[in-house]
């Protein structure tokens, strides 16, 4: 049978089922292999908390969405195009996503009384059969009974036969966006090595899934997105947590010194551990720790040794860490702590984004304690923001932030990968003993940048005393002097600010350098916020954007260039932290704009706020 | 020593410029000295030689001692130990404690130390009470116990160090005491000798808000009728006269009268034996209660398993064997790349 073909410039596909559907398999696949073909394309990862909420209902539903296109993409788009349903709750919870006339691919077995009912519609309501999704194209495919009959004979009980079900989707999607299969079947050959029958299994059902769209009598459309004309390069596919553990090792490669990674399990940090315990043969050393504060305590351990310690958390872990940090602080070590921000406060919602962990790392330890803060803004920037926090925590002995959220740690883009001669070096300078005989080692003694140097137990002479209790300069020493608790606390403060030499200018992203609007933004935001901004310049708005990357210190020029534009805009997902920094910096009265819904802004909504703060 | 231009270090080499600001009187001067004593027979350079404290009055201890030093923040010498001796096994790492430092606000850090077995040494200034914030009661004070925060007496039942330890796994659990300095010496270095976590629990006195907690043990009129001092292969014996033994009635320690019995009654000390070892944390009557069994000091248990060090350095060492010196080029780059 013919069918139709469109071309398309980008599509967003969200693909949702059940938690134990696999459909966050669906989505990564799909990512691979529409990156490998050329798209530009970002990910959206969307989970619920529980690992398996009651199966059929509306907290069960696991959600992946993507959009790629032959154009710059940079968000995980606004709403769907397509919108893959394995069951009723699943079209509940996501209808509101899809465009209008946007289409719904159901698989007709999860519309049963019984999962209608677990998705809470009225007695005798089904949404495919009733008329109130006449707006979209839908699609009913009964995916469960063709899987199953495509697996008949191969001797696999229903249950198993069943998790095959979300091949059978991915093959029609591969077929509707003319998608090569090797790459998936790629992976199953690797996946299930030690299982051959499920190679074949799966196999069978990704095919059968190609094929049916290939023979079906319903009439389906098969659409075009051809390769995005990104920068010449070459280039892979990263999550922001891959990307984040990545820069770890590279930056601990790069320096010279190992990496010791201290962590405890928590969403959605996790991955970073999981990825980096695989590379144990670059010398990584990875601890499981028992808490929390076990975890920072060994790295700060570690760094005392002269390695690397880096942590990782999520908000409620960082909050148990802020006594260690202070005293990393204190001891001028260097240490990163990574925080993959999710929607606070408390345990708040483990696994949705948000950015409200700005001023806990700001300011969230006792005394006066500055600390470096840098924050991605997409998934592959967590390679280049979190390599600049080990690159500054050695350089400039002190701990670093990193800010990452679930957005981009989970969601992935295309990234063209430096390779290691192109890193910036990283220079580590240990103490040695270059002081004359019957003079003392002074631990306190700062360079240039303020720093004190690294003397690392085993340095012959060099042996000293280091503590959380306020120091004489230099000399390290217990001192409880007023003037000199006065002298330390303004000298904690200038090295970090000291900082601000040593990092790049702020850049405007978009647009020119005076005019009527700025969106100023930092972390996740950047998508939304460039897709915005680009759209409403080439529409004749004069609108600007600039997003930072270096949140504490700040970069040296970035005053001016807030203070060049008639209004400021900045847009988080939180009730308005960054905003505090600017006004108190800056004395701008900066305009917030707030999405505290544990989903990312669309770029939409951004234009929207623009439009309606400056008119046409 | 083959190299003669080393100079054969001494108890002075260790001592630092800083003025010592413990309390006059406080166990802790004794313990001072002779881990001081200690540090030129252990064949160890000062600059291989670390020493990490949490909080509270021992933890000042890092500031004497010549070597390199943390005095890091409440209940987390431990961590910081572990994440030192992960990254830097050469090193000698000596951890020093207190009651509350380890058993109260570091009692989760101390215990997974004790089960993943770092060779580290902790020494667990055990005296009963807090000090450094003058005086309230501690997780190893008596039932009943006044102090500034139990006017009434301590309604908490307190726990018992080295059975705690023991029930960690701890691979080497020690007692000794501030006032025998010969004894505490000889556990110090058994403590280093031991590859895997020594904990040697140290009873001291603090002399200021819990003065003479242990001086049944500790006092000549007395420590004698209340100690075992137990050593491996020999039987456990005490008393005035070295009159009296302990030996085992099933699994219940019962004390006989040395002349009334024959020498295979008595219960042989064996620091490998998992089991009696348990039955000896467990002589830990109050020294007050009729016939109470006398408190063993010595090495309870040393058990010989894989330190969590040597096993990290293990996997990593099989990882680039099975798979080469990670390439960093080839980990940016990834499974699956194109080209634009």
């Amino acid at each position: 049978m013919n069918k139709a073909q469109e071309v398309k410039k980008d599509v967003v596909v969200l693909f949702a089922g059940d938690s134990g559907d696999g459909i966050q398999l669906v989505g990564s696949q799909f990512t691979s292999t529409t990156a490998l073909y050329g798209n530009d394309v970002s990910t959206f990862p969307n989970f619920p908390a529980e690992i398996r909420a009651p199966q059929g209902t509306l907290p069960g539903v696991s959600g992946f969405q993507l959009h790629f296109g032959s154009v710059e993409i940079t968000t995980s788009g606004d709403a769907c195009d397509v919108l893959v349903v394995m069951n009723s709750a699943a079209l509940k919870a996501n209808i509101r996503q899809l465009k209008q006339g946007g289409i719904i691919i159901a698989n007709s077995d999860g519309f049963n009384p019984k999962d209608l009912k677990l998705a809470k519609y009225p007695e005798g309501v089904n949404p495919l059969k009733d008329g109130s999704l006449e707006k979209f194209k839908v699609h009913e495919i009964d995916i469960t009974k063709l899987t199953r009959t495509c697996l008949e004979g191969s001797g696999m009980g229903t249950k198993e036969t069943d998790r095959s079900k979300n091949m059978f989707v991915l093959g029609f999607i591969y077929w509707m966006y003319n998608r090569s299969l090797d790459g998936t079947i790629e992976f199953l050959k690797e996946q299930f090595k030690k299982r051959p029958e499920l190679i074949d299994a799966n196999v069978k059902v990704l095919k059968a899934g190609y094929n049916y769209g290939d023979t079906t009598e319903t009439p389906m459309t098969r659409y075009e997105v051809k390769p995005a004309p990104m920068p010449k390069g070459t280039y892979r596919s990263i999550t922001g947590n891959q990307a984040t553990a990545l820069a770890l090792i590279a930056a601990s490669q790069k320096a010279g010194v190992t990496l010791f990674y201290g962590s405890y399990p928590i969403t959605p940090a996790s991955d970073i551990l999981h990825e980096l315990s695989k590379h144990k043969n670059y010398g990584v050393k990875t601890f499981q720790a028992e808490d929390e504060i076990a975890a920072v305590t060994s790295a700060i351990g570690a760094s005392f040794g002269g390695n690397l310690g880096v942590t990782a958390s999520s908000g409620p872990g960082i909050a148990l860490k802020a006594e260690a940090i202070g005293l990393a602080l204190m001891l001028e070590l260097p240490l990163v702590i990574c925080n993959i921000q999710r929607g606070g406060p408390s345990t708040g919602l483990p696994t949705k984004t948000e950015q409200s962990d700005l001023l806990q790392a700001l300011y969230g330890r006792n005394g006066e304690s500055p600390a470096v803060v840098l924050a991605a803004n997409s998934p592959s920037d967590c390679f280049t923001m979190a390599y600049e926090a080990c690159r500054i925590a050695i350089e400039h002995m002190t701990p670093v932030f990193f800010l990452s959220d679930g957005y981009i740690a989970n969601g992935a883009e295309p990234w063209r990968f430096p390779q290691a001669k192109d890193l910036k070096a990283i220079s580590v300078k240990y103490a040695e003993k270059n002081f004359s005989e019957g003079e003392k080692f002074l631990p306190y003694k700062r360079n240039e940048k303020l720093a004190r140097s690294w003397a690392i137990p085993g340095t012959k002479g060099l042996e000293h005393r280091i503590g959380g209790l306020e120091k004489e300069n230099e000399t390290g020493n217990i001192s409880y002097d007023p003037e000199n608790h006065e002298f330390m606390t303004k000298m904690r403060t200038a090295r970090i600010e000291k900082i601000a030499d040593y990092i790049p200018l702020q850049t405007i992203d978009n647009g020119k350098e005076k005019g009527k609007l700025l969106v100023l933004g930092w972390g996740s935001t950047y998508g939304a916020i460039r897709t915005a901004v680009k759209e409403l310049i080439a529409e004749g708005y004069d609108v600007a954007n600039a997003h930072v990357k270096y949140m504490h210190p700040l970069p040296k020029n970035l005053g001016n260039i807030v203070k060049n534009f008639e209004k400021v805009l900045i847009p988080e997902m939180n009730n308005g932290q960054f905003i505090k920094i600017i006004r108190d910096k800056f004395l701008v009265d900066a305009i917030g704009f707030n999405k505290i819904k544990g989903i990312p802004f669309a770029s939409g909504e951004i234009k929207n706020k623009v439009i309606e703060l400056i008119g046409k | 020593m083959s190299v003669a231009t080393e100079q054969k270090l001494t108890a002075k080499d260790f001592i630092t410029d800083q003025e010592v600001r413990w309390c006059p009187g406080c166990g802790d001067y004794s313990i001072l000295k002779q881990v001081q004593t200690v540090m030129p027979e252990l064949g160890l350079k000062r600059e291989e030689i670390v020493f990490v404290s949490g909080i509270g009055c021992s933890s000042r201890f890092p500031y004497y001692m010549e070597t390199y030093g943390m005095h890091s923040i409440h209940g987390r010498a431990t961590a910081i130990a572990s994440g030192l001796k992960a990254t830097r096994p050469e090193l000698s790492v000596w951890i020093v404690t207190g009651d509350g430092d380890s058993l109260s606000i570091g009692g989760n850090h101390l215990i997974h130390l004790l089960r993943r077995n770092f060779d580290v040494n902790i020494l667990l200034f055990n005296n009963e009470i807090y000090g450094l914030t003058k005086g309230q009661y501690s997780p190893t004070s008596p039932e009943g116990q006044v102090t500034k925060s139990t006017p009434l007496g301590s309604i908490d039942h307190p726990f018992n160090p080295l059975a705690l330890c023991l029930g960690a796994d701890s691979t080497f659990i020690a007692r000794t005491m501030d006032r025998d300095p010969l004894h505490l010496r000889t556990i110090l270095k058994r403590a280093h000798q031991h590859k895997g976590t020594s904990l040697v629990e140290i009873y001291q006195n603090c002399n200021v808000f819990n003065d003479g907690s242990f001086e049944i043990f500790t006092e000549k009129a007395t420590k004698k009728l209340n100690t075992v001092f137990i050593e491996n292969g020999k039987p456990l014996i005490f008393g005035e006269n070295n009159d009296k033994g302990i030996k085992l009635d099933g699994l219940t320690p019962v004390v006989i009268d040395i002349k009334d019995s024959s020498a295979n009654d008595l219960w042989i000390h064996d620091e490998k034996d998992r089991t009696k070892a348990s039955i000896l944390t467990r002589l830990f009557d109050n020294p007050e209660k009729e016939n109470h069994l006398p408190r063993p000091f010595g090495i309870f248990y040393s058990e010989d398993r894989i330190t969590y060090e040597n096993a990290l350095i293990a996997q990593i060492e099989d990882a680039i064997k099975s798979k080469g010196k990670g390439d960093l080029d080839a980990l940016l780059k990834g499974k699956n790349i194109w080209e634009i």
